[in-house]
């Protein structure tokens, strides 16, 4: 099974303009203005409870701006109708429930739910979406495995197949690395990046480890204490100044080895209160 | 694709794609296999418990009985009596059923049935101030019913939610409500008079004795108002287990579609309670015996359906038959089946916690 061409035209972008989000009367996210690049991938990286995850719950319309609004390809997102959206947009939340005792591939259909009618539950092209998908993330093997017998990396891959089988230009994931361990992370990176260069994906991730959002995205989107402080391409992001002002660590720069990406080495933390 | 059937990706699955229409299907042959054959079972009890009983009606007699013969004895006995009582137990069986399948489906948890978290309490707690209080009877009782489970759903909803609802919090807080309900319920039993209060008691542990037409109407009533929408609606159970978040962005909408099929889980509920009594654990276990049956987990409310109606018509017969000429309720019945079930699902509460 070859996996699903690339769009034709895969450049779908979401672009914020001050876009403030929160629960009730707390403001989580303060303002922000940012574009994010059509058919890159993207990590929005900053300290715990800067409001990463939530600015990305914004962009995938489970919260609604208290202040400004999110564009994508120049539509506002709360204009757009529900099927439209469901189709463009993707996502795999932070700790994502996987009913008791599910399989593999039933788990993937699910993904299909906004291209499916009620007089058309279920059809030969949801099929070939779902092989598809579980072929593009290497776990068409485990297709009738439940997925509690799979490893943390395989079922992060299942749960990206799931977001795949929608069939989305744009996927958002939040933290998709945070649970695993090093092989696993790499493994589910790589998979990501594999996506975006072969099926043209957009990909906007939450990362914790700024070293790896500097390896494998295109465009760092820092934040801190719900405000933007810079974005752009890790090499230009990525310096002592900004890993200072948005981690409060000292730390030296250097380019990374293997990659050629900006590498942090860390000295230690600094009160960013007191030395501004 | 020339066939209009064919196999699916597993040896489970047939496609149902009929050429030059849009319609295409996948069913689950284990799922029409399981809901034909309970069905067919809980028919084939509610059939023989029209001729089994204390009044002895041999099966030829009791075809002439339905057709509109017989003496009057039997007439009362198969028409009047046993008839509604199959009927009633048919239909809150699959009504308790399909409700337990609901919100065990909404709340990605199968603690959160309508008799473990309250709902059951809620209409029964509804129903028997009407009886008790108001002093009514019949359709003032149902609409008591209604309104006792809706209070006790929204009581749940409101203090269990925190930025949304979540499995585990809605079964502790459920219990809690249930517990307080059962005590508030005690409370209006030791305040009426002794008759009232035992004919009360033996209400609420579920009973199908002396059912009549009326309450076979309550339950079909019940089903037919539900069912169509359930049918319309099942797909979006598949992905509310999944989560919130995900099925709003699989959907693209909001939370409309889960506050519809919770409503149709309580009105459920709550009928089946005004017909029959809270009878206890046929919401639990018929969507769970169903669930572990099936490998392919479709939705499962048919299936469901028919495991509960045969759960109920079944344990009705049985607790009529072996303690005859004296009755046990059909609730203690249920629970002699349920309560190992639940034990077992507590044992594993650690695991559904974590999934919740």
């Amino acid at each position: 099974m070859t996996p699903q061409p690339a769009h034709a035209t895969p450049s779908v972008s979401l672009t914020t303009e001050q876009l403030s989000l929160g629960y009730g009367s707390s403001l989580i996210v303060d303002q922000v203005s940012t574009s994010l690049p059509a058919g890159r991938i993207t990590a929005i990286v900053g300290p715990n409870g800067c409001g990463k995850s939530t600015l990305l719950r914004g962009l995938a319309r489970l919260l609604s701006p208290q202040h400004g609004r999110v564009l994508l390809d120049g539509t506002e997102l709360t204009e757009m109708p529900a099927r439209t959206l469901a189709r463009t947009l993707g996502l795999l939340p932070q700790q994502p429930l996987a009913p008791d005792g599910i399989t593999v591939a039933d788990l993937v259909g699910r993904g299909r739910h906004p291209h499916q009618r009620w007089f058309r539950q279920w059809s030969a092209e949801d099929e070939q979406a779902v092989a598809a998908a579980l072929a593009a993330t290497g776990v068409d093997q485990l297709a009738e495995s439940p997925i509690d017998e799979l490893s943390g990396g395989q079922r992060q891959r299942v749960w990206i197949a799931l977001a795949l089988a929608q069939n989305p230009d744009i996927m958002l994931l939040d933290e998709p690395t945070t649970f695993l361990d090093l092989a696993h992370q790499i493994e589910v990176l790589d998979l990501l990046a594999s996506l975006n260069h072969r099926l043209g994906r957009t990909i906007v991730l939450v990362l914790h480890d700024l070293n790896m959002a500097s390896r494998y995205a295109h465009h760092l989107v820092a934040m801190r204490a719900g405000t933007l402080v810079t974005a752009g391409p890790p090499s230009e992001v990525i310096t002592p100044e900004v890993v200072r002002d948005v981690f409060g660590v000292e730390a030296t720069v250097i380019t990374d080895p293997v990659a050629g990406t900006p590498l942090v080495l860390p000295h230690r933390s600094v009160d960013i209160e007191a030395a501004r | 694709m020339s066939s209009p059937v064919r196999r699916g990706p597993t040896r489970d699955t047939l496609l149902v794609a009929p050429r030059g229409t849009p319609v295409s299907f996948r069913i689950s042959r284990s799922s029409v296999l399981l809901t034909v054959l309970t069905g067919m079972a809980a028919v084939a009890v509610a059939t023989a418990s029209l001729v089994l009983g204390v009044y002895p009606i041999s099966a030829s007699d009791a075809l002439t009985i339905v057709g509109g013969g017989g003496t009057l004895i039997e007439r009362e006995v198969v028409l009047g009596d046993r008839l509604p009582r199959a009927l009633t137990g048919l239909g809150v069986g699959a009504a308790f059923a399909l409700s337990g399948a609901i919100l065990q489906r909404i709340a990605a948890n199968p603690l959160v049935s309508p008799d473990i978290i309250g709902i059951n309490s809620g209409a029964a707690m509804g129903a028997l101030t009407v009886l008790l209080i108001v002093g009514g009877s019949g359709l003032q009782l149902v609409f008591g019913a209604l309104a006792g489970a809706i209070l006790a759903a929204l009581m749940i909803v409101l203090i269990a939610y925190r930025r949304g609802l979540h499995g585990f919090r809605l079964v502790l807080v459920g219990i809690g409500v249930a517990a307080m309900l059962s005590s508030a319920i005690s409370y209006l039993l030791t305040r009426s008079d002794i008759h009232r209060a035992m004919s009360a008691a033996a209400w609420l542990t579920g009973s199908l004795a002396n059912r009549s037409g009326l309450h076979v109407t309550i339950i079909l009533i019940a089903l037919a108002a539900t069912v169509p929408v359930l049918i319309a609606m099942s797909r979006h159970l598949r992905l509310l287990e999944l989560g919130d978040d995900l099925t709003r962005t699989l959907t693209g909408t909001g939370q409309g579609r889960k506050v519809l099929l919770l409503l149709i889980a309580v009105v459920l509920a709550a009928m089946a309670t005004a017909a029959a009594g809270p009878i206890g654990f046929v919401a639990l276990v018929a969507p769970q015996i169903t669930r572990r049956i099936l490998a392919e987990r479709q939705v499962g409310l048919a299936p469901s359906a028919a495991v509960g109606a045969l759960l109920v018509v079944s344990a009705d017969l049985a607790g009529r038959s072996i303690f005859a000429p004296a009755e046990m309720p059909v609730g203690v019945l249920t629970a002699i089946l349920g309560a190992p079930v639940l034990l077992y699902l507590l044992a594993r509460a650690h695991r559904i916690g974590a999934a919740g």
